[in-house]
């Protein structure tokens, strides 16, 4: 058996590196790709809980977090490609002016 | 010594298995593709291959040799890692789904020990979710070999192949979920045996009865994820040269083949198990006599090689064929001598002759259907298949609820 | 060191190195490899959880249809190497510094409140499937209905975002 505690630190650990990644990339997509690691590293806290408590309501939690960030991924590659196709640049450095 | 190998007998046993079953689906891919060129062949009145021994049985090793021995450039300018990536990762999930199909039901026993056909443990609960898991995997082979190339037919190929996956993906999982409702269970085995609760119905109690429509969406969107004509779009030869796989040669160009021919023979595995009964008998349990259907097929097969071997017209296929039709009748007439043995060989028997006539059908679609047009494909799959599945689901879930109220059970 | 606490030390070692990976890597493709890494990673730890239908979801729907996704929309976009201006390399060193003091607070917070809690007995693994679709279909239905119909709003935003404008 794995203590749980290994589960949650593992989880803190990507998310700091998701919230890291989040500040420190300039690309839009790998920006938007870095929300993804956060929530992950949150599906696995959820996960882990579930099983120390022997509930499922944490992998229920989990299935409603991917769902909304499918839906999340759809819109957001979305407006990604608009901003792509409006500035031609996916560095968000650039993407500053409020109207073009 | 015999310590060492009772103590991880599992363990051998699986690696055992693990390589007989690569040596078989490698053996099997390889005359997949000389019975794919023999078949389209004879579609289009050819003759096909059979200069490379009798009936060209040998093409496919000459083939593999070729593949190994050609040279194998690297065009500049592309990602090295993603492209050497790319292959090995198509070849690997290929293999690694079929590794969860059961392939019978009666375990062999063999020192003393029960040894299940097909290398997942038989009560794997999630098994046909972890085939989709492996098979949504797979479009990144062929994604990552698109873009990785430098070559602008690559990327097109590649754009198109993840766009169509993740299209077709939608339908592929909806439409098994009648099955799966039917069945009430992940597990590949359980689904089989829910097609078995009436051993005197035959093959009218399988699934594809209640479940045609999902069966259709089934075959197409599998066809369609398998990146087979008629939906062969990433490697459309008309219009973007070879698709994703224009910049390989060599032996990078057979993993991706034998990746391809490797998903065929699973999704077939897949249509058969879930839809056909797997491994039951299409006629009723009461017909002994059926369990002789594997001698009464192999043996007039085998006397027909030989009949056929002696009058060819090189003399090494007068030498190979009437070994191999005797090598045929003498495995036909050995089940009819050990009914032991006969009734081991009834459930495998069914279920690849089952996977040999899906096999078939890709061919033959392949040989009679032109290709889809792309925008065709986008809306065949999200206005054609996707609702018809999603009606399929509710169709079978009212049924099912029907049957509770109702049904008396 | 039991076999399982080997198996986890693999699959976090692997997530780990890939959301780092994520961080370094510069082209867009690269980092959406090292991504899928992570999220099969962490498929492999939910099976070491017991959370099998969890884990089956999480490679069908975060690999094989968000990610790909991603690496449609870099392939789209034709997304070249990343470059970074001098002030964002300056962002680097204090949000550093930052994420570990994040990261170590948390884990700090919750390895002190839950130091109690011990994994309980496994629940089976197809009672858990169903014990899933029992919570999701009863207690959970609401959520679950809403959850529908934000993949309306969300396909219908997406369609609407990224069509061209008539000329």
């Amino acid at each position: 058996m794995v203590p749980t505690n290994y589960y949650i630190i593992l989880s803190a650990i990507l998310f700091g590196i998701g919230v890291f990644a989040f500040v420190f990339k300039r690309n839009i997509i790998t920006i938007f790709m870095s929300i993804e690691l956060m929530l992950n590293a949150v599906n696995l806290a959820f996960v882990a809980f579930s099983q120390a408590w022997g509930k499922l309501d944490g992998q229920v939690f989990v299935l409603f977090v991917i769902v909304v960030a499918a839906a999340e991924a759809a819109v957001g590659l979305g407006i990604i490609i608009l901003i792509a196709r409006n500035r031609q640049t996916l560095n968000v450095e650039r993407v500053d002016l409020m109207k073009l | 010594m015999s310590a060492i190998l009772s103590a991880n007998a599992e363990l051998i046993i699986t690696i055992v298995k693990i390589v007989l079953l690569l040596f078989i689906v490698l053996t099997v891919d390889a005359y997949l593709t000389w019975f794919e060129r023999k078949l389209v062949a004879h579609i289009q009145s050819r003759w096909g291959p059979h200069r490379v021994g009798p009936h060209g049985l040998l093409q496919p090793l000459a083939d593999g040799l070729k593949f190994l021995f050609k040279e194998d450039p690297t065009p500049a300018g592309v990602d090295k890692f993603v492209y050497f990536l790319a292959p090995l990762l198509a070849l690997a999930l290929a293999l690694t789904s079929i590794a969860i199909i059961p392939f019978g039901p009666e375990p062999l026993r063999l020192f003393g020990r029960e040894i299940y056909l097909g290398i997942a443990p038989p009560d794997l609960n999630i098994g046909i979710l972890a085939l989709f898991a492996i098979t949504a995997l797979g479009v990144y082979g062929v994604a990552l070999a698109g873009w990785s190339s430098n070559n602008k037919y690559s990327l097109l190929g590649g754009l198109r192949s993840s766009a169509q996956m993740i299209s077709y993906e939608l339908a592929l999982t909806m439409s098994v979920v009648g099955v799966l409702l039917m069945a009430g269970s992940f597990n590949l085995t359980k689904i089989i045996e829910a097609q078995g609760r009436h051993p005197e119905w035959g093959f009218l109690g399988w699934n594809i009865w209640p479940q045609i429509l999902g069966f259709l969406c089934f075959f197409i969107a599998a066809i369609a994820e398998t990146n087979r004509a008629p939906f062969d779009l990433p490697e459309a030869e008309s219009e973007l040269v070879a698709g994703f796989h224009t910049e390989y040669a060599s032996f990078k160009f057979a993993m991706f083949f034998i990746a391809e021919y490797t998903s065929m023979t699973t999704i077939s595995c897949l249509c058969s198990i879930l839809f056909f009964g797997g491994w039951l008998s299409p006629f009723p349990a009461s017909w002994t006599w059926t369990h002789y259907l594997p001698s009464v097929v192999l043996i007039p097969f085998g006397l027909w090689v030989i009949w056929d071997g002696i009058r060819y017209e090189t003399i090494f296929g007068r030498v190979i064929l009437p070994v191999v039709g005797t090598a045929i009748t003498a495995l036909g007439a050995a089940f009819v001598l050990y009914p032991g043995v006969n009734e081991f060989v009834q459930g495998p028997f069914w279920l690849l002759s089952k996977i040999f006539v899906f096999l078939f059908i890709y061919v033959w679609m392949r040989g009679t259907l032109p290709r889809f047009r792309y925008d065709q494909l986008m809306a065949f799959g999200w206005k054609l298949l996707l609702p018809i599945s999603i009606v399929n689901v509710i169709v079978t879930s009212f049924v099912i609820l029907a049957k509770m109220q109702w049904g008396g059970k | 060191m039991t076999a399982s606490l080997v198996v986890f030390f693999a699959l976090a070692g692997l997530a780990v190195i890939g959301a780092v990976s994520l961080i370094l890597q510069k082209h867009p493709i690269h980092s959406a490899l090292s991504l899928i890494v992570v999220m099969v990673a962490l498929a492999g730890l939910y099976l070491l959880l017991g959370a099998e239908f969890v884990a089956a979801v999480q490679i069908i729907v975060y690999g094989g249809a968000i990610m790909v996704l991603f690496v449609f929309v870099i392939m789209l976009l034709n997304a070249g190497v990343e470059e970074q201006t001098s002030i964002s390399k300056l962002a680097g060193p204090p949000g550093l510094l930052l994420v570990v003091a994040l990261a170590g607070f948390v884990t700090a917070t919750i390895v002190r409140t839950t130091a109690g809690v011990q994994g309980s007995s496994q629940t089976g693994a197809m009672a858990s499937t169903s014990g899933i679709s029992n919570m999701l279909f009863r207690d959970f239905v609401y959520p679950f209905e809403l959850t529908s119909f934000l993949i309306l709003v969300a396909v219908m935003g997406a369609t609407v975002l990224a069509q061209r404008e008539k000329p």
